[in-house]
């Protein structure tokens, strides 16, 4: 277990350092220049030289690299061109948000994915399982952002239950949760229909094996049977898609957050690639990608607890 | 058991107290498309920055109205020397800074020094080029020496980028803006909102309506309509979409106003390299195009259709919008004049929608003039590296917001319109040097006939500004000569 956890860390740094030196460089290619983009295309060279200087532009690309990473090390990750203060503070600022959001979205993922896939497995070639299988068609079919227009319209604009959009912060717990719950259902509706498709095959598929039917003959009522034998060893590969749907929840808040005008970090990382904020998008990055490292991670653990027979594989 | 009572008291009586003035005071919640990055207007171009806070939180020595007359702010009165050189500035009586520390001619004097500095980063540095010093005389009284006449000088520094503020806190206006406006700062949530409320010091209080002023920042308009729809905004002066207008305007709740701003909407041809270094593929380009139908397709016939470069509110407007009809004939006479006849330029265009909505329509119409049109849509960044700053297109196309722009045709060949003419220099110089108002808008018509007849863009329409308002919100300019929006003459129900 210990060299399994040695070769993970060890790998996770590997690929933080490699995509921080891969957004330096596409960064710095990519055309653009922050002092333009500050200062407006009616501004006058002598000021945006003066800018430049001031943000350390001026300097050579490699050094600014360097400074940045000895920074870094030291839990200093930079200063914003665009809203000149560090960025931690800006990722302090807005992480709550996010955090939040991917949570709630990959927590109704699972629920809604896996409830809808049992029950969808259980009534196989029935009307439930026909429904099921439809409205997931339709869900993987629909695009999250004009679902999100859709459930805005009616909740929001026509209904008026739900806030159209914006976050009043945790100070305000009941507001907050509000504001999160349209968000949340938009996020969670796209990503559940994948899973549940997952979960109704790899149940079904287990459901074919010889134990099962053993466990039929031992008279064992079919909830039983479902809970006991076929789900645990239907999880696999369940398991595997939830990890991957946690880097698409992760990413996916990128565009919920604009629908909904959340001052969260994915509109953060949207405005600061179109800006060319180079620090704010490498620790941003840096930052989404530690979080789907990290999910893989607790993944691979997942793996373990559910089938005992990868125990040894660690070793 | 007491205790616990009193708390429950206290509960409750400062629930009851913190609703009260909310229902009694007035707030009003205006919706803006794009966020500040900072909140101080002389470091930082981005256009939402002096549109909230100029002339609300902070003040300039003079201020202009809705017509773009120059109207005194800080500086009470003012006078001019005989050789238009020496501008001496009364300043007002009873202005203090939201801090407490009084204002007074040396504020004056660090602003302008601070913005006129080498290393200064004054997004507009320009408006401070002709002044070559300013001296205090008292606490009252500043002068302002200029090395050279400038017609637009009093208009210029009404503008965000010269607004006053003060040695001690200007350091952390960026995050904590500190001004001497009718609105104080209250709270910002980056991205999501900033709140301004009333200052209560402020000169005129007693002319200021609104009690708290609340900015929600909403850039997809999509949602902007939805937040406006539940009722979670007031006003929206510069709503980003002319295609939903029409609900709003079917809607008994909300009224909406059109009018214009100070953006020119231009197709830029690269005037310093072929194809059109060549006048007559210039204008073989004016001729192809059919405003009206670009209006109709881009912006919903929501906008005015332009000839030259400058807004049609403007007082020395001349139309010129009938120099080059829509012609296809000319148009392709004039390409096979020039050898463009069946070839292929390129439309390089940023991510605006008035500007990628028109570049399909001119796609459409150059291709009926026998031109292959080659659209590119690009984003932000590579139009400021590639067009802006290495010239490195045919086509463009981009609105200009800046008042009083004429003086970018004579910015000289390194402008990103790869343009110079001498003179046109000579034009442009006398416009900005002469103080004769009448004068000066006879020669401001001469360059706009320049602009045209030499057809260095396409012009295509001046950029609306479309206002949607809630019923019982008045006092919002219909159009905007300036970046900004002055609040304290505004009322809500």
């Amino acid at each position: 277990m210990q060299v399994f956890l040695l070769r993970r860390t060890f790998g996770f740094l590997l690929t933080i350092v490699a995509i921080s030196v891969i957004v330096f460089l596409v960064m710095n290619v990519l055309p653009g220049d922050p002092a333009v983009t500050i200062l407006g295309i009616d501004s006058t060279e002598d000021a945006r030289a003066a800018l430049r200087a001031s943000l350390g532009l001026d300097r050579p690309m490699w050094l600014r690299y360097f400074d940045w990473v000895w920074g870094a090390v030291r839990g200093d990750f930079g200063t914003s061109y665009f809203f000149r203060v560090p960025v931690s503070e800006l990722i302090v600022e807005r992480l709550p948000l996010t955090l939040s959001l991917a949570a709630f979205g990959t927590l109704a993922t699972v629920l809604l994915g896996i409830t809808l896939g049992v029950i969808a497995a259980a009534n196989h070639g029935k009307i439930g399982d026909w429904a099921i299988m439809l409205l997931s068609q339709l869900g993987i079919a629909v695009p999250a952002f004009w679902l999100s227009i859709l459930l805005v319209l009616l909740f929001a604009v026509k209904l008026r239950w739900l806030p159209p959009g914006g976050f009043p912060g945790w100070d305000e717990p009941w507001l907050a949760l509000k504001s999160l719950i349209l968000p949340t259902t938009a996020l969670a509706l796209v990503q559940s229909a994948v899973l549940a498709r997952v979960t109704r095959s790899s149940a079904l598929e287990v459901m074919r094996l010889d134990f099962v039917r053993t466990a039929r003959a031992t008279g064992m009522t079919r909830g039983r049977i479902l809970r006991r034998h076929i789900l645990p060893n239907a999880l696999v590969p369940i398991v595997t898609i939830v990890g991957m749907q946690v880097a698409g929840v992760v990413t996916g808040t990128i565009v919920i957050e604009n629908v909904f005008y959340l001052p969260g970090l994915g509109r953060l990382v949207f405005q600061s690639i179109s800006n060319r904020d180079l620090f704010t998008v490498q620790a941003l990055v840096v930052l989404f990608a530690a979080i789907v490292v990290t999910a893989n991670f607790l993944v691979d653990i997942a793996y373990v607890l559910i089938d005992p027979r990868l125990k040894g594989r660690l070793a | 058991m007491t205790k616990f009572r009193s708390t429950l008291l206290t509960a409750l009586v400062s629930s009851v107290a913190f609703a009260t003035p909310l229902m009694a005071s007035s707030t009003l919640r205006i919706g803006l498309q794009q966020e500040p990055t900072v909140l101080d207007p002389t470091i930082d171009a981005t256009a939402s920055i002096s549109g909230m806070l100029a002339h609300n939180l902070y003040e300039s020595l003079t201020t202009v109205d809705e017509s773009g007359a120059v109207l005194p702010n800080l500086a009470s009165s003012w006078t001019i020397s005989e050789d238009g050189l020496t501008y001496t500035f009364t300043l007002v009586e009873g202005a203090t800074f939201h801090d407490g520390t009084t204002f007074d001619a040396e504020d004056v004097k660090f602003s302008f020094d601070r913005a006129m500095a080498e290393d200064s980063v004054n997004p507009t540095k320009k408006i401070f080029e002709p002044i070559e010093s300013v001296t205090v005389i008292d606490p009252k009284t500043v002068e302002m020496k200029l090395t050279r006449k400038d017609a637009y000088f009093l208009f210029n520094i009404a503008q965000g980028a010269a607004s006053i503020v003060a040695p001690e806190s200007t350091a952390d206006d960026a995050t904590k803006p500190v001004g001497t406006g009718p609105f104080a700062f209250d709270s910002w949530t980056r991205g999501d909102r900033l709140v301004l409320k009333k200052f209560d010091a402020y000169r005129d209080a007693a002319d200021v309506k609104l009690d708290q002023v609340e900015y929600r920042f909403i850039a997809d308009p999509a949602a902007a309509t939805a937040a406006l729809m539940a009722e979670e905004l007031d006003a929206f002066p510069g709503f980003p979409a002319p295609e939903l207008l029409d609900q709003f305007e079917a809607d008994p709740r909300f009224k909406v106003v059109v009018g214009s701003t100070e953006g020119e909407v231009i197709m830029a041809l690269n005037n310093s390299k072929p194809p059109f270094d060549n006048i007559a593929a210039r204008r073989g380009v004016s001729y192809a195009i059919d405003r009206e139908e670009i209006i109709e397709g881009a912006m919903y016939g929501r906008a005015v259709p332009i000839g030259s470069f400058y807004p049609p509110h403007g007082p020395a407007y001349v139309d010129l919008t009938g120099m080059y009809p829509h012609d296809t004939a000319k148009a392709k006479e004039l390409f096979a004049e020039a050898g463009l006849e069946g070839g292929e330029v390129t439309l390089r265009v940023p991510p605006f929608p008035y500007a990628t909505r028109s570049a399909e329509i001119v796609q459409a119409e150059m291709a009926k003039a026998g031109v292959t049109v080659k659209v590119e849509n690009v984003e932000w960044g590579f139009w400021i590296g590639e067009v802006y700053k290495k010239k490195n297109y045919d086509m463009t196309i981009i609105a200009h917001t800046s008042p009083h722009d004429l003086s970018n045709f004579a910015r000289g060949p390194k402008y990103f319109y790869g343009f110079q003419s001498d003179e046109y220099d000579a034009l442009y110089n006398a416009i900005k040097t002469e103080a004769d108002e009448a004068k000066r808008h006879e020669l401001e018509k001469q360059a706009q006939v320049f602009i045209a007849e030499n057809a260095i863009h396409a012009f295509l329409f001046q950029l609306p500004r479309l206002g949607i308002y809630r019923n019982g919100v008045d006092g919002f300019w219909k159009s905007a000569p300036v970046l900004f929006q002055p609040l304290a003459g505004v009322t809500v129900e």
